[in-house]
């Protein structure tokens, strides 16, 4: 591979890229992000090699493995190029059709295509899909163009063109100048102007500084920085290499958690690439500057995520929290000035350089620029990556995007901000989607985990859950957050059991105060957000916890129990064949019954008895009725009585 | 895991002491422990003392300091799956298997995991058998699953 050494040999080689790639020819382009391959992408991609071959279309199609578009619910994914249509659910045994129609007779396969659930249409292009139109897509739409493992893909669609115009064209001040006038706010948690901390690191007196990615996206519920890194890694390496450039950084980290193994790869590759071609390395581009990335896997912390933990955890050491009287921007790694941001406001780098601070201003609200990447997933229909202008409202993100509540269900809930984060209630939907405004309502933006919930989810668990997350997550440095969350699980726990006691809600809401206000880091600082937010706009579920043991939300095992409706009991057996506890009674046209001194409540009887007599049902709060009598238990079918 | 294998390892990372967690991650994912022997090694080669090498090989969940059984179970308990209902899910696969997370069972054929969110939240809850995924689960369905696992 041959180094390129000046922006003209950039230009060059790109056009070159381009004229090597007809654009006619047609390309098939499948994800192979995490969601598409669990649903079989892997066997499609080969499916389609296969299939290729064998028709002898070798040099006439080309396949690409892509990163995560972000419709994960209708995975695995396939576009094909040039005319983008989007194939969903594809499976091994259409791709002979896909092949001999689509690429060979330029034919739409109908039964592939996007089906709207309320008109009934169809949609055969990306575009014309609501998942897709509603959101705009700056940032995530590039996955689906590129291969991740290929440079020159990145090349094609204009990539290193914004480093090139930083390297020739900008003094690191402008530079700087330009970002801060974007203000594009950290996309991480805090939200933080980073134009200013790297204006901060810049004016640092240490000559040695860093630059640094945090890829430890340790929401549990999000994977948004995940398909970033893993679909367009040299996006995240281009942003870098600005802001290293803008702060007169020549070293930078990539921090990506232990779980990601792909990304490390695609990563790991990306960097091996741009340092051939000259994009990375001494003397970028021939410009005299010099700048190297290294990665470093995390070893399964949360708190690493936070930035002095994630610092202390580069070095070697156990990633634990310092306080930060200085600024980690002026003293962070190995005590030198330090600028980390997360995998996506790292991508919008090279965007905003490429098509200026006016243009990225346009999108979003006064103090919330730009898009923002969401992972909505839990009780929704369309679960996946959704990019968003900042002031959006959550309802249409959960209604217009995200396709409504599934199965019929009710909304009760959206949890954004993780474990720092909280629960916005049905009444607030019509929020506006921004730090401050998130901040306002008792939760955060965090880094984009956006959690639906629907009736069948227990508030109260919900803060359970979360404390119980971080139990494990404290560093344990310091005791508000340790034997805070500590003793607000224990309390938790113990109304979810139904041993709350009267006062309990009150205590929480104390033990939270303190947590707040005298932890080390934010991990102990936010802590108390999803309980805060839940006892705010669910108090009555609480209540109904503590004074009447009642689930209302039919969650908590400990409060349940599960029933038979002799009515709708259709004696099929089948749930007495698979309850592992033996705690179902019946036979052959005999009225089940469950055994509650035997039922340990796994939920098995509901799963598998069939939908059309859905006889098995949950109650809370209330007296198990009693077991129909024996001699009662013969069934009398409807058919036969006519 | 061979003292030689080690070496390796450890001159990979130029035998700097602040790659110690690249190198044990390494080592863990080759041999999917960390036995003595090797993190005497490593504190000799890398000069770091054993009890630092402990206390990182405790706090981060990423090392295991005991033999893994031949299959290992990961249950996702992202927030995605857990309101889709992955604690039920952790129950029945705890019931049958007889362990908990982080536990490997005595004749060695299950170790038990939790993870959070593997990506794929639209199959949730989801669940991992050595690397493989099964979605959409359910009780009965996991018992099903962990059926094929001898
Ligand atoms: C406990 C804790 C965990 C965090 N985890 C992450 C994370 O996984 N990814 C991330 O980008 N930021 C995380 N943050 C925020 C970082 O501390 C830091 O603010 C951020 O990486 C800065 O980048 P940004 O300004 O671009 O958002 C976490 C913060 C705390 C307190
Ligand atoms: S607040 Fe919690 S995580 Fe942060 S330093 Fe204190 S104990 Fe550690
Ligand atoms: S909940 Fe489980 S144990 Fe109880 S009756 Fe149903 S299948 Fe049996
Ligand atoms: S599965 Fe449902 S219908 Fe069938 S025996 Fe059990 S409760 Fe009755
Ligand atoms: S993983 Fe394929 S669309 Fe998200
Ligand atoms: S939460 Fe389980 S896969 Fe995302």
């Amino acid at each position: 591979m041959l180094r390129i050494n000046s922006p003209e040999e950039l230009e060059k080689l790109r056009q070159e890229i381009l004229s090597r790639s007809d654009p006619s020819k047609p390309c098939i382009s499948i994800c192979a992000g995490a969601g598409c391959l669990a649903s079989g992408a892997g066997e499609v991609i080969a499916a389609f090699k296969a299939e290729i071959e064998k028709q002898g279309l070798t040099t006439d199609v080309n396949t690409k493995g892509t990163g995560c578009p972000g419709f994960c619910e209708r995975g695995p994914v396939v576009i094909i190029y040039p005319e983008e249509i989007c194939y969903l659910r594809v499976k091994p045994d259409d791709v002979p059709e896909i092949i001999s129609q689509t690429i060979r007779e330029k034919r739409v396969v109908d039964r592939l295509l996007y089906v709207d659930p309320t008109t009934g249409e169809k949609a055969i292009h990306e575009s014309d899909i609501p998942f897709y139109k509603n959101q705009k897509r700056n940032l995530i739409s590039y996955n689906s163009k590129i291969d991740s493992k290929s440079i020159d893909d990145y090349l094609a669609i204009g990539g290193y063109s914004a480093l090139a115009k930083v390297l020739f064209k900008m003094t690191a001040e402008q530079v700087l100048e330009e970002v801060k006038k974007s203000n594009l706010r950290g996309r991480g948690g805090g939200g933080f102007p980073a134009g200013n901390k790297w204006e901060g690191s810049r004016n640092a007196p240490e000559p040695i500084k860093y630059v640094l990615v945090n890829a430890d996206e340790g929401d549990p519920g999000a994977f948004m920085d995940r398909a970033l890194l893993e679909g367009n890694p040299h996006s995240i390496l281009e942003g870098l290499t600005i802001g290293a450039y803008a702060i007169g950084s020549h070293e930078g980290y990539i921090y990506v958690r232990q779980e990601y193994p792909l990304a490390v790869v695609n990563v790991n590759i990306a960097i091996r690439q741009a340092e051939e071609y000259g994009l990375l390395g001494k003397n970028i581009l021939g410009s005299g500057f010099d700048f190297t990335v290294k990665v470093h896997q995390g070893a399964g912390a949360f708190v690493c995520g936070e930035s002095t933990a994630l610092m202390t955890a580069l070095e070697g050491r156990a990633g634990e929290p310092r306080p930060k009287y200085i600024r980690s921007n002026i003293v962070g790694l190995w005590g030198r000035p330090t600028v980390l941001n997360n995998v996506e406001t790292w991508a919008n780098v090279p965007l905003i350089i490429n098509k200026g601070a006016d243009w990225f201003t346009q999108f979003g609200t006064e103090k919330s620029k730009g898009t923002k990447i969401f992972s909505l997933v839990g009780k929704i229909t369309n679960t996946g990556l959704v990019e968003v202008p900042m002031g959006i409202t959550l309802r249409d993100i959960i209604y217009k995007i995200g396709g409504g509540i599934p199965g019929g269900k009710k909304f009760k809930a959206v949890q954004t901000g993780g474990p720092s984060g909280g629960c916005i209630p049905e009444k607030l939907l019509d929020l506006e989607v921004g730090f401050d405004e998130l901040t306002k309502a008792g939760s955060m933006m965090g880094s984009g985990g956006m959690i639906v919930m629907d009736e069948d989810t227990c508030m109260v668990d919900v803060a359970r859950y979360f404390l119980n997350f971080l139990i494990d997550e404290s560093c344990g440095k310091c005791t508000p957050c340790r034997e805070g969350i500590r003793q607000m699980l224990k309390i938790l726990t113990n109304i979810t059991k139904g041993k709350g006691k009267e006062g309990d809600i009150e205590l929480l809401e104390e033990l939270a105060e303190v947590a707040i206000d005298a932890s080390l880091c934010a991990l102990g600082k936010s802590a108390p957000n999803p309980l805060l937010s839940t006892v705010r706009y669910f108090r009555d579920e609480y209540e109904a916890h503590v004074k009447e043991k009642r689930c209302p939300a039919l969650s908590c095992k400990e409060l349940i129990a599960y029933h038979i409706d002799p009515s709708k009991c259709q004696a099929c057996m089948i749930c007495l064949k698979k309850c592992p506890a033996d705690a179902i009674e019946g036979g052959k046209n005999r009225i089940h019954v469950i055994d509650q001194g035997k039922c340990t409540k796994c939920g098995t009887c509901i799963e598998v008895c069939p939908a059309r007599f859905g006889a098995v049902n949950k109650i809370s709060g209330q007296p198990v009725p009693a077991p129909i009598p024996e001699d009662a238990r013969t069934l009398v079918r409807k058919s036969k009585e006519q | 895991m061979n003292k030689g294998r080690v070496d390796q390892i450890i001159e990979k990372h130029h035998g700097e002491a602040s790659s110690l967690i690249q190198v044990l991650l390494e080592i863990q994912s080759e041999h999917h422990w960390l036995p003595k022997e090797a993190l005497d090694r490593i504190s000799e080669k890398l000069q770091v003392p054993l009890t630092r090498i402990l206390y990182i090989a405790t706090f981060y969940k990423a090392f295991s300091l005991v033999p893994k059984g031949r299959h290992e179970v990961h249950v996702c308990v992202g927030t995605a799956c857990h309101v889709r209902g992955a604690p039920r899910i952790l129950d029945t696969v705890q019931d049958l298997t007889g362990i908990k997370p982080g536990e490997t069972d005595a004749d060695l054929k299950f170790s038990l995991e939790t993870v959070n969110c593997l990506g794929c939240c639209a199959l949730g809850p989801v669940l991992e058998v050595n690397g493989k995924t099964y979605g959409n689960m359910g009780p009965s369905k996991t018992a099903e699953v962990l059926k094929n696992y001898e």
